[in-house]
């Protein structure tokens, strides 16, 4: 459907290369787990996540040499996303800060 | 293939629907079409995970102690499961590029077999759960902070349920998938169904890649 | 030229029951949408002649308390859910994008089709509901009233919204693709027309706010069982469901306004024959409003613990995204400017949908003021102010909308007196109901209540008066448009005299909509260019389109 060849034992290397890569990942982020960082810890298991979740969605997913639509996609619903986490986080972290009851 | 199909040519003359032009804008809007389905899913679960922030900033420690009852050996186990479904899923496309009729039921024979280990670990996990009181809906765990552990539960048994529930779906389709696979409808010229039901399950190892640390793995040490 | 009796049209292409509720044709699933909002209309209004009458006196003597909570319960989930969601998107939408892109039709035909299965399906649910006790939650469905207290069936309607919001899904989701993937070719994005634009917008929304609802009624359905997200006895917090639930219920309101907004960017150019003002301007703020409007929803927060913060961040945004819909007014008001303006039917929709518009929207600036709205919150202005953009906005593009198009969805003209008379008593009763509401709601009267001080009947009285003569208004179209089905005169493809893809084609359209594809090379809206075009009233139809 594509309109370049296709190399299947190229696609089957890297599928098995992202698929050790996950494998490490996830052995990374539980031995991370039990090491104290402190706030740290939150963000290295999110960053390995976000790591993950980008080689599966590149490779697995397909998403590498895809067209610029699909990178639209991802991105603005991360983005969206995001602004659903941002505003009520923003509400609940400012709340009590001005000593007015209820505000 | 470099020559674009139309409704004449061979093999996929009669999936061409008449409403598109030629094989490859039907092929590109299908796949459009399943990334933007993804883009609801990504802000459906994304309700639950914005509680599950607001509510872990708000309880800290709750959800600390709620965390250690989940068992990390079986969540580790079921993660490395589903990556692996996620792998032989992705041969399942691969198979159907390059034209193997059985080797595309075969992956997806295996994807479900994958499938099903981590829904029974998942059972399992529930069961264990509910002996234990932390069902929210039948809570009876003792605690100084029961109150917001059970909120934690409520969270982990909405957010794991509703994944495990896509799971279910993503299997019953896959039944279908790969009885077709078996009938040779899927081959290198037409593989889009195959093509899209992999980008489904990989959302759903998506979703689980975030769920495992976020569940699981808060303040092990 | 052939009449249509001869020619195969969509409609007369078949004519089995089985050929109409298993079409996937764009534009019959148009015409079932079509029939189905307009009951789920009907019963939303008369849950609304329910509540007015109520209001006539000041005592609570016609309706009881409970069931008072339900009539304004299910007008709102019924208007809203079941009527204005789907009314433009579903039947204008549906029958005109394709053709407006130049495609045989959408992506995704079968799936909308299904789209509205899944309507009837949860309609079913919601009227199942309503016939089994209710809901008296309001339709807003806050915590923790309808998760721990409320003894009416929640689970039912609920469930029978989640169901619908997959209806509002899948039809803005086919929209995405079809606008992306299948214009004809020469179809540029900023050749298409403005309705396109707007539906895009509106798509957009559907796609990424209606999953966040679907999720937040599947948590108060898991409240119901025993679960307890937003219980505040174990330190749930009923303002996150609100977060919850306005994230998609404000973007929701611009997913009721756009396609309106777009209807009259296709309306305005026609009867001033002008090309309209600023069409780069009018595509950048229906986008805009749509994306500004994801950030804005904690307007209606600011009566409840959300912090003084968060509150002042959503005020100054919510008077940012006032600004595209500003745009837009000025650009409609723009390109009538010197034009050569006619007062067909539909160009009185539109106007009465511009001066409705401004007072309903100026009157959202007040309210994103945080200090006039801890006076005005939950009174019957912040009823008026919605019910001038919903009714006076919304309504008075889709029926605009319904009419500028209808001859060519039935290949008959309406009879025109009948229709301005019906136009001028929906503006003259529209404002009757709802001016007095906004001079209520500032001196104090609260909204959801139905007895009220004695000082408040007045305007009551005019509001319940001026209701009346709406409803006339809206009925009187049921009746002359079934009657133009069989007595209209034929329409032809052009019977406005306008520029437009949908105004080359036969009326009603053939069902592959186009003989040959569309070639599109030419700007729309391209008055007076193009005004050679408009003396055509025979096009040969197997000419590919060049203007």
């Amino acid at each position: 459907m594509s309109s370049h060849a296709y190399d299947p034992a190229a696609t089957v290397r890297a599928y098995l290369a992202v698929f050790t890569a996950l494998m490490v990942f996830t052995g990374l982020t539980v031995a991370v787990a039990f090491m104290n960082l402190g706030l740290m810890n939150n963000v290295v298991a999110l960053g390995i996540a976000f790591a993950k979740a980008a080689m599966v969605m590149a490779i697995f997913m397909h998403v590498r040499g895809s067209s610029n639509l699909i990178y639209f996609c991802i991105f603005g619903s991360l983005f969206f996303l995001s602004l659903m986490f941002y505003f009520p986080l923003i509400d609940v972290l400012s709340r009590n800060l001005l000593g007015i009851p209820g505000k | 293939m470099s020559e674009v199909a139309t409704h004449d040519s061979p093999g996929i003359g009669s999936r061409l629907q008449p409403h598109f032009a030629n094989a490859q804008q039907q092929y590109e809007t299908a796949t459009f079409g399943m990334w933007v389905f993804l883009v609801t899913e990504v802000m459906f679960f994304g309700g639950l995970f914005t509680a599950y922030l607001i509510y872990r900033i708000q309880y800290a420690d709750a959800f600390v102690h709620a965390s250690h009852h989940l068992d990390i050996v079986l969540g580790c186990f079921n993660t490395v499961v589903l990556i692996g479904s996620s792998l032989t899923m992705a041969m399942a496309v691969h198979s159907a590029r390059i034209s193997k009729s059985k080797m595309i039921a075969f992956w997806i024979f295996m994807t479900m077999i994958l499938g099903g280990i981590f829904l029974g670990v998942k059972a399992y996990e529930y069961t264990i759960k509910w002996q234990h009181g932390l069902f929210p809906a039948n809570f009876f765990f003792e605690a100084p902070d029961a109150g917001p552990q059970r909120i934690f539960y409520s969270l982990y048994f909405a957010m794991t349920g509703l994944h495990a529930t896509h799971m279910v779906i993503g299997m019953g389709i896959m039944v279908y998938i790969a009885a077709q696979a078996l009938k040779g409808s899927y081959t290198e010229r037409w593989y889009t169904p195959v093509e899209i039901m992999g980008l489904y399950w990989h959302f759903v190892d998506l979703v689980w890649i975030f769920l495992f640390p976020l569940l699981y793995l808060i303040g092990r040490h | 030229m052939e009449s249509s009796d001869q020619r195969v049209t969509y409609i007369n292409a078949a004519h089995t029951v089985r050929s109409w509720l298993l079409t996937i044709d764009h534009k019959r699933i148009a015409l079932l949408y079509l029939v189905s909002i307009t009951v789920m209309f009907l019963l939303g209004g008369m849950m609304a002649g329910a509540i007015r009458l109520e209001l006539l006196t000041p005592e609570g003597d016609l309706l009881g308390s409970d069931t008072y909570n339900k009539a304004f319960t299910l007008h709102g989930i019924i208007m809203i859910f079941f009527f204005l969601i789907p009314s433009i998107p579903a039947t204008l939408g549906n029958f005109l994008i394709p053709i407006m892109v130049g495609a045989k039709d959408l992506a995704f035909p079968k799936i909308n089709l299904l789209s509205w299965y899944i309507y009837i399906v949860g309609a079913t649910f919601g009227l199942v509901a309503t016939v089994t006790g209710g809901l008296d939650t309001g339709w807003t469905l806050y915590t923790p009233y309808s998760t721990a207290f409320a003894t009416t069936n929640v689970v039912l309607p609920a469930t029978g919204l989640f169901i619908t919001g997959f209806s509002s899904i899948l039809t803005g989701f086919n929209f995405i693709v079809t606008i992306h993937k299948m214009r004809a070719p020469g179809l540029t994005w900023f050749r298409l027309p403005l309705f396109v634009w707007a539906q895009y917008a509106t798509s957009l929304v559907m796609v990424l706010g209606t999953p966040v609802i679907a999720i937040t009624i599947f948590m108060v359905i898991l409240d119901r069982s025993g679960f307890g997200i937003f219980d505040p006895n174990i330190g749930g917090d009923p303002v996150l469901f609100q977060h919850l639930f306005w994230f998609y219920s404000h973007p929701a309101v611009y997913i009721m306004i756009l396609p309106a907004m777009g209807v009259i960017s296709e309306i305005i150019p026609a009867f001033t024959r002008k090309k309209i003002f600023g069409y780069g301007f009018i595509a950048a703020s229906s986008l805009a409003i749509a994306i500004i409007g994801f950030i804005v929803w904690g307007h209606h927060l600011f009566t409840t613990t959300q912090s003084m913060y968060a509150a002042t961040v959503f005020s100054v945004l919510t008077f940012a995204v006032a600004i595209p819909s500003a745009v837009k007014t000025f650009n409609w008001a723009a390109t009538m400017y010197r034009g050569s303006v006619s007062f067909e039917s539909p160009m009185i929709f539109a106007i009465g949908f511009m001066g409705l518009f401004l007072i309903g929207g100026l009157t959202g600036l007040f309210l994103a003021l945080l200090g006039l709205d801890m006076h005005v919150q939950d009174t019957y202005f912040v009823v008026a102010h919605f019910h001038y953009i919903m009714v006076g906005g919304a309504i008075m593009g889709y029926m605009g909308g319904l009419h500028f198009w209808w001859p060519k969805m039935s290949g008959r003209k309406y009879p025109e007196m009948p229709a301005k008379i019906s136009a001028a008593l929906i503006f003259v009763g529209f404002n009757g109901t709802f001016f007095p509401q906004f001079i209520a709601g500032y001196a104090g009267m609260p909204r959801r209540y139905h007895y009220y001080p004695d000082e408040y009947q007045i305007l009551n009285v005019c509001s319940t008066m001026g209701a009346a003569i709406l409803a006339v208004g809206y009925l009187m179209p049921l009746f002359y448009l079934l009657w133009s089905l069989r007595h209209g005169e034929e329409a032809g493809k052009n019977p406005w005299g306008v520029l437009g893809l949908e105004w080359t084609i036969d009326s009603p359209p053939h069902p592959h909509n186009f003989h040959e594809t569309p070639v599109v090379d030419y700007e729309p809206y391209d008055y007076p260019e193009a005004a050679h075009v408009l003396g055509l009233h025979h096009v040969d139809p197997e000419e590919a389109v060049h203007v």
